[in-house]
């Protein structure tokens, strides 16, 4: 069996595992996608109106739900990346990483299947979280060509985040580490443009604001959903993504492969 | 060291140590073909390491080590498709039912789903496991989590078994059924490396047993030979007054006495006629004696004279 074919089929096995995890403990998801639902409630319907009124002359609720629901599915993405952390120090903790070490098989494939199973369980929150925003009043503009685009880049940025989260699950020596390692995540979009223009934040901060990797996505979300411009965003969201994506994944692995402790 | 057939595990030299503690200080080992292999030693004698080194799960610092014919550092994965491992600790998935366990394996194993599927049911069945087939592992006892952690290792039919204290935890029954297993196992032809504390479990099992201790390897031989390094066992005399203890302290200078306790340990082979010799001695010395206890051989006996270590009674002696 070729080293790719024996990737595709242990990694698909261990996907199975994780998705039977996932299955069998459903309140990990619920939890993962309950916190962006209150959050894009709480922005909406008790910050929107004065937010809104800060978005310019004509703003209103109304338009601040179609402003912050980029910045909500970024914290979609985020809080998965956090679940992610949390299950992978769970697995590890567990003795059949031990067995799975010993056996002839992908290596990395035990965290190839976390991130498989992440990537789904986070597309599925995304899917959620995008249809409560629409009920509340997100209304994108966006032909199937740009949601096929907005869908790739979210794909993208949550597979970052993901092998981001693993690697912080591997290196923290407990679970409530690897439950507070990723904590920053999930605040980036609120030091970026996710939920108020950087352009009304004091220098230093926008300074931050407008050079973090999570802007460009967002900008890049916003442009392909609702129509605003885009720019050079783009190019820096993909390239951003491609960047943690493969630094991360480095990083796992080199992780993984450390003699075990003890 | 010579054997019958071509060996399974060849290990020279084995070096471990984390930080300044030495782990393993140079392990030659050679085990034969289809024999069981026991690894005999107290808790942090080195046991769980080198059972960690062989199946590849961490890196010697020194020495070679071959399984089945493959170099350990250089081929790692013609090992591991080579080995089965039941570690020390549990190595299923609690989250998973027993027969998602077994189905896992069948998969990582690349058995095909229809050879898989008839592997896991073999499984099952032989490992008694077919009632609780359906229910998470973590609902489990212990004695079934063992057999599902054991059926488990044999999905792929690996020639070498690593089994780090196989029966440690268990009770009397599962401990007898995990040894009707594995001498099962060794008939088919696998080869078997065994770990455990229990004199027993080695004497039951292995046709060759080795002592750790600090390790290194201090004998090795068959449960026959090593058993003649053995001395008999003791007999402990417990006293009500430190007079009595005195007295056949006094009558006795060979056995170990400690005050604390008013207790006199007595060398004895434990046999009828050396306890009513004892008996009758401390008798016409009109000790009066307040109870008997007879000790066989255990394992701290067999320790103490591998490790040369001069046990109290002998130190007494001098």
């Amino acid at each position: 069996m070729s080293t790719l074919t024996l990737a595709a089929r242990d990694s698909s096995t261990m996907l199975r595992r994780n998705l039977l995890h996932m299955r069998r403990y459903p309140s990990m998801t619920l939890l993962l996608i309950g916190m962006p639902v209150i959050l894009l409630l709480l922005f909406v319907y008790v910050f929107g109106g004065t937010l809104g009124a800060g978005l310019g002359p004509t703003g209103d609720r109304a338009q601040y739900a179609n402003y912050v629901t980029p910045g909500i599915l970024l914290i979609t993405v985020a809080s998965g990346a956090q679940g992610t952390a949390i299950s992978v120090a769970m697995d590890m903790t567990e003795g059949i990483i031990a067995r799975f070490r010993t056996m002839a098989i992908f290596r990395p494939s035990v965290l190839t299947g976390h991130v498989l199973g992440s990537l789904l369980q986070t597309l599925l929150s995304l899917a959620v979280v995008t249809g409560v925003a629409l009920l509340v009043g997100f209304r994108p503009t966006a032909n199937p060509v740009e949601w096929l685009a907005a869908i790739g880049v979210l794909a993208m940025i949550t597979l970052a985040l993901t092998w981001l989260s693993v690697a912080l699950g591997l290196v923290s020596e407990s679970v409530e580490t690897a439950s507070n390692l990723p904590m920053p995540l999930v605040l980036l979009p609120f030091l970026g443009s996710g939920f108020v223009p950087t352009d009304s934040m004091p220098t230093a901060v926008r300074w931050f604001a407008d050079y973090q990797p999570f802007t460009p996505v967002m900008e890049t979300l916003r442009g392909l959903l609702l129509g605003t411009g885009i720019g050079s965003n783009a190019v820096l969201a993909v390239v951003w993504c491609a960047v943690i994506t493969v630094l991360c994944f480095f990083w796992a692995r080199a992780l993984y492969n450390r003699n075990p402790a003890r | 060291m010579s054997s019958p057939s071509r060996p399974a595990i060849v290990a020279t030299g084995l070096r471990k140590s984390y930080g300044d503690k030495v782990v393993l200080n140079g392990i030659d080992l050679e085990i034969a073909e289809g024999t069981i292999f026991a690894l005999l030693g107290p808790n942090g004698a080195g046991k769980t390491t080198i059972v960690q080194i062989l199946s590849t799960l961490i890196s010697a610092d020194g020495g070679d080590a071959r399984v089945g014919g493959h170099d350990l550092t250089r081929d790692p994965d013609a090992v591991r498709g080579l080995i089965g491992v039941t570690g020390q600790f549990s190595a299923v998935d609690n989250l998973l039912t027993g027969r998602e366990n077994l189905s896992l394996m069948a998969d990582l194993r690349h058995l095909g789903s229809v050879a898989g599927r008839r592997r896991v049911v073999e499984l099952l069945e032989q490992f008694d496991l077919t009632g609780a087939a359906d229910k998470p592992a973590a609902t489990y006892s212990g004695g079934m989590r063992r057999r599902l952690d054991l059926a488990m290792t044999l999905v792929g039919d690996p020639r070498v078994i690593f089994l780090d204290e196989p029966t440690t935890g268990l009770d009397p029954r599962s401990r007898r059924a995990m040894w009707q297993i594995i001498r099962d196992l060794v008939a088919d032809g696998v080869t078997i490396l065994l770990t455990t504390q229990y004199l027993e479990e080695a004497d039951q099992l292995a046709s060759r047993i080795a002592f750790l201790d600090h390790g290194r390897l201090i004998a090795e031989g068959s449960p026959h030979e090593l058993k003649r390094l053995i001395p008999g066992g003791h007999v402990v005399l417990q006293f009500a007054e430190p007079a009595g203890l005195d007295a056949a302290s006094g009558l006795l200078p060979a056995a170990t006495r400690d005050d604390a306790a008013l207790t006199l340990q007595v060398a004895s082979d434990g046999g009828v006629g050396s306890l009513r010799a004892l008996l009758d001695q401390l008798d016409r010395a009109a000790v009066n004696v307040a109870g008997l206890t007879v000790h066989g051989p255990d394992l701290d006996d067999v320790f103490l004279t591998l490790t040369g270590r001069p046990d109290n009674e002998r130190a007494m002696a001098r």
